[in-house]
């Protein structure tokens, strides 16, 4: 067998989809993948680490009345292929049977090859030394930029992936996805005081991106927020409205409503929306969307990780639930449509529904009107990470944060978080700007880490708990 | 050797590098490679809901090229191929080698390792782990009627092998089994907030593992907090547990670790060793030979021995953890603490947090019997986001208790804000009785002055 995946593959993976339709599997589901990462890290003025790194494996699932086993494994031969299948059959009680009989399974369509028109991506790429040269340049400018910085970074990752999926209802489906993310982060120190800043630009199907990439202004946006948060005092902790601004602002919605609709969480009894298509679960100004169709998004896809084409999924219009974001085993489980949203980390996870590019949308004011409608409150202009818990409580660190007193900005604070739960802070999202941007990100949850995008206008939450000193 | 279908033979590997290698002119090189077989269940009310198994190898491989500049790749593939593929990918990375820093061999990767108790498990097979797992959560959903799902929920074992070997002769090998179980139970009462709590336990096999103690634990952290109020913004006495005060620890180890003192991300630097971080009464270690280190190996990714090294010893900071580029900057010998890389990780393996017995702390505090007002802190979220390690601040949602005159109330939503090092500074008491948590071994910590931001 070749190297790459295409036609080739045909006949064995016909031969396991048998195989396992023989057994009496509901359907079987082969997922192949070969990658080539390469990961610079540039410190100071000097490329520290260069970590290139390729990988190839297999993840096979099977299904039998809603249950499902699945196994993984870096061993692409057929007996190796064969091997995984017969212990994933062997999960769930099934035995490989003589292929004497007919089966459901009646051979796979005709090979649709999203990777066809993207088989030069990888060489199209920068160089090693492209990529080191324009880490470098980032993290001149930020010493030209910045006062007081202890530390400077620049890091670039390239992810090439090329996947071939199969399943026993017929999919046959090949992709290449190629995605490249840069970053520049600093800390500062003045005395007792310092702050650490970090910012990350993501892309992807878009080989000359780094090229592209305007590695000045993002050296002054990281120094202008490490030089203001480092006078910055500890905020006040308290109750408190809050306008967050656009781009990776969007974390919050991602963590704190995002995953709560996804149908994972129904099967684990963990959302409390799963009941309420068709309600009010937030103010009637946010209307929220994932899609996986925006060009060169991070979460964009021209497949998802089980064959399907992506859709823009309407999650949340005008406040009322619209839909949930669903995969193959959460059709199966909880009746909601497949969305396009079977996505993995990597062969050795199966595919769940995740979000890929999501976010509030655009609403009819400006950002300005957002932040004089607030007497005493906080403005959080760059969110660090955060984590929503099994009950839906969520938090999230406020990177660069600044008062707000009587209808302005004015002293810059630090050591803040936001905490709320999902559930009682949509509802209290009561205005939404004109000004809606996305953000890259990496989502790690039940299938590993993926690439997505979040977003949102900026956005005034009427009130939430702040954390701080 | 691994009686699995899925093993490495270090010899083998070793012969055909070897080859390839002088087939590319590459006279220097290392690599470390790990392979496992696992598998792991799910269940969701006395359903399976996912089965996985997954047989795993790797490597991780370092060259030396003629300028002694160092170059890495990592694969799966283990073919000779891949493994071309691999020395081919890290000679072309050597060129940006940096040479103000370039790692060599460990002095150490031919020492004699220590002895490490811990005998192979055999391993169940995947459908009595799902019976078991069953009748666990089965036995849990009946223990409250409060408990209406164990939503994160699984039990897994592993068998792995562990390889360092280097164009010197070194070679390592190891080989482990492991277990592990994780409950996480969701509660929820009419008319109030779901709670969730949860356990986790460890073993060397599947048959090992405490199956009762994880569900009875679980039962207590999810129920015990049924019946919450909130609490009032303010500065609080505080006990931390064990498990709460070694995560706290843990998010900041960047203070012990001379790669990040190196590099300028820690609160630490180069002349530390010697100054007084913390009370008088306070030792810590790290032990990655503790009895109670499920996962301990017996060499790091350069073929270090693993040791106890002291990092902290009645409050005045003594060492840092090391790799052998580090060690060669500080002139010290590496102490077991690497990774394997161009620019090589250092992590902790076990932290131990104890008393020192000649320092008395003139306190006597048992979070058993103190009366209050002070906060009990469980279990400490949200450490990726709320901990800012170069600056020393922290900002974490907790689980815990408000204790008032006796009385012990779960406190609803809340955060405890602080810096590690007024922490440390402040700690109040350690308790007499150190636990063996999955994390390492602490006692009950009681610190003075922490700021929490509750919601009433």
């Amino acid at each position: 067998m070749t190297n790459a995946f295409s036609n080739q593959w045909r006949g064995l993976l016909e031969s396991l989809l048998h195989r396992g339709s023989a057994a009496g599997a509901n359907l079987v589901e082969v997922f192949l993948e070969r990658t080539d990462h390469i990961g610079l890290l540039a410190e100071q003025d000097q490329i520290t680490s260069v970590n290139p790194s390729f990988a190839r494996g297999a993840g096979l699932r099977v299904f039998r009345s809603g249950r499902d086993g699945f196994v993984s494994t870096n061993d692409l031969s057929e007996a190796g292929l064969m091997r995984a299948l017969d212990q994933a059959l062997a999960m769930l009680g099934l035995e490989p049977q003589q292929l004497t009989m007919p089966t459901a399974f009646e051979g796979l369509k005709g090979l649709t090859d999203h990777g066809l028109a993207k088989a030069d991506w990888l060489e199209r790429c920068p160089s090693l030394d492209q990529a080191g040269q324009c880490l470098l340049h980032g993290t001149a400018h930020l010493e030209r930029l910045g006062q007081h910085l202890q530390v400077r970074r620049g890091s670039y990752a390239r992810d090439w992936q090329e996947v071939l999926v199969a399943a026993s209802d017929g999919t046959f489906a090949r992709d290449i996805r190629l995605h490249q993310s840069t970053g520049l982060s600093v800390l500062a120190a003045n005395g007792d005081h310092r702050s650490s800043i970090g910012r990350r630009y993501g892309s992807s199907d878009r080989p000359d991106d780094l090229r592209d990439w305007d590695s000045e202004a993002s050296a002054a946006e990281v120094c202008n927020s490490a030089g203001t948060m480092l006078r910055a005092d500890y905020v006040d902790a308290g109750q408190m409205p809050a306008v967050l601004a656009n781009r990776f602002g969007g974390v919050i919605f991602h963590e704190a409503c995002g995953h709560l609709l996804e149908t994972t969480q129904i099967e684990r009894g963990t959302t409390p929306f799963a009941d309420r298509v068709g309600e009010l679960i937030a103010h009637p100004a946010v209307t929220a969307i994932d899609e996986g169709l925006s060009g060169g998004s991070f979460g964009s896809l021209s497949m998802d990780d089980e064959g399907m084409e992506p859709e823009r999924t309407v999650l949340i219009k005008d406040g009322v639930l619209q839909r949930f974001i669903s995969d193959r085993a959460g059709e199966l489980r909880t009746g909601h449509k497949r969305t396009g949203s079977g996505r993995r980390q990597s062969h050795a996870y199966a595919a769940a529904s995740r979000m890929r590019n999501t976010f509030i949308d655009a609403g009819s004011h400006t950002p300005e009107q957002l932040i004089e409608s607030v007497d005493q409150g906080l403005y959080c202009k760059a969110m660090g990470g955060g984590s929503v818990g099994p009950t839906g409580q969520f938090n999230f660190s406020v990177e660069e944060g600044y008062l707000i007193e009587n209808g302005k900005l004015t002293k810059p604070v630090k050591g803040a978080t936001l905490i709320g739960d999902a559930k009682e802070v949509m509802p209290r999202i009561s205005m939404c700007a004109n000004d809606l941007e996305l953000a890259a990100g990496f989502c790690g949850s039940v299938s590993g880490s993926v690439f997505v995008t979040v977003g949102q206008p900026h956005i005034k939450v009427d009130s939430i708990t702040v954390g701080g000193r | 050797m691994m009686t699995s279908s899925n093993s490495l033979n270090a010899t083998d590997l070793r012969d055909r590098l070897q080859t390839l290698a002088s087939r590319e002119g590459i006279r220097r090189w290392d690599l470390g490679a790990a392979c496992s077989d696992d598998c792991s269940v799910q269940v969701d009310r006395g359903e399976a809901k996912q089965l996985k198994a997954s047989q795993r190898s790797s490597i991780t491989l370092r060259v030396w090229n003629n300028d002694g500049l160092v170059g890495i790749t990592s694969t799966t593939d283990l073919s000779d191929g891949g493994l071309e593929q691999a020395l081919v990918g890290a000679h072309a990375a050597s060129q940006f080698g940096n040479p103000e820093e370039i790692p060599q061999f460990s002095p150490l990767a031919t020492a004699p390792l220590p002895e490490l108790e811990r005998p192979l498990q055999p391993r169940q097979g995947i459908l009595p782990l799902l019976d078991t797992l069953r009748d666990a959560e089965a036995d849990l959903l009946g223990r409250h009627p409060a408990i209406q799902t164990v939503p994160y929920n699984g039990l897994a074992e592993s068998l792995s092998q562990s390889l360092y070997l280097n164009s010197d002769g070194a070679l390592r090998q190891m080989e482990r089994t492991q277990a592990s179980l994780y409950l996480y139970a969701r509660a929820e009462e009419s008319g109030r907030k779901p709670r969730s709590g949860g356990a986790v336990r460890l073993s060397l096999g599947s048959s090992g593992l405490d199956v009762q103690g994880c569900i009875n634990e679980a039962v207590d952290r999810t129920i015990s907090h049924l019946d919450y109020r909130p609490i009032e913004t303010g500065s609080y006495r505080v006990c931390f547990t064990p498990e709460a005060f070694l995560s706290l620890l843990g998010a900041f180890s960047s203070m012990f670790n001379a790669r990040s003192v190196l590099d300028g991300v820690s609160l630490s630097q180069r002349d530390s060793i010697g100054s007084d971080v913390a009370v008088p009464f306070f030792n810590l270690h790290d032990n990655g030979l503790h009895p109670g280190h499920i996962s301990a190996a017996t060499f790091d990714g350069e073929g270090t021995p693993t040791r106890r090294l002291s990092l902290i010893e009645g409050g005045t900071l003594r060492n840092f953890l090391h790799s052998e580029a580090t060690a060669r900057a500080f002139g010290v010998e590496p102490t077991g603490h690497a990774g394997l890389g161009a620019k090589v990780s250092v992590g902790p393996d076990w932290f131990v947090v104890g008393s020192h017995p000649q320092v008395s702390t003139r306190n006597n505090l048992d979070h058993r019997t103190e009366s209050g007002p002070f906060v009990l802190i469980e279990d400490l979220s949200a450490l990726h986001a709320g901990v800012k390690a170069t600056q020393g601040s922290f900002s974490l949602p907790f689980d815990g208790w408000l204790v008032n005159n006796g009385e012990r109330v779960s406190v609803e939503a809340a955060t405890v804000a602080g810096d590690i090092r007024s922490v440390l500074n402040g700690i109040a008491h350690l308790e007499s009785d150190a636990e063996v948590t999955h994390r390492g071994v602490s006692p009950h910590v009681w610190v003075d002055g922490l700021s929490i931001t509750g919601e009433a």
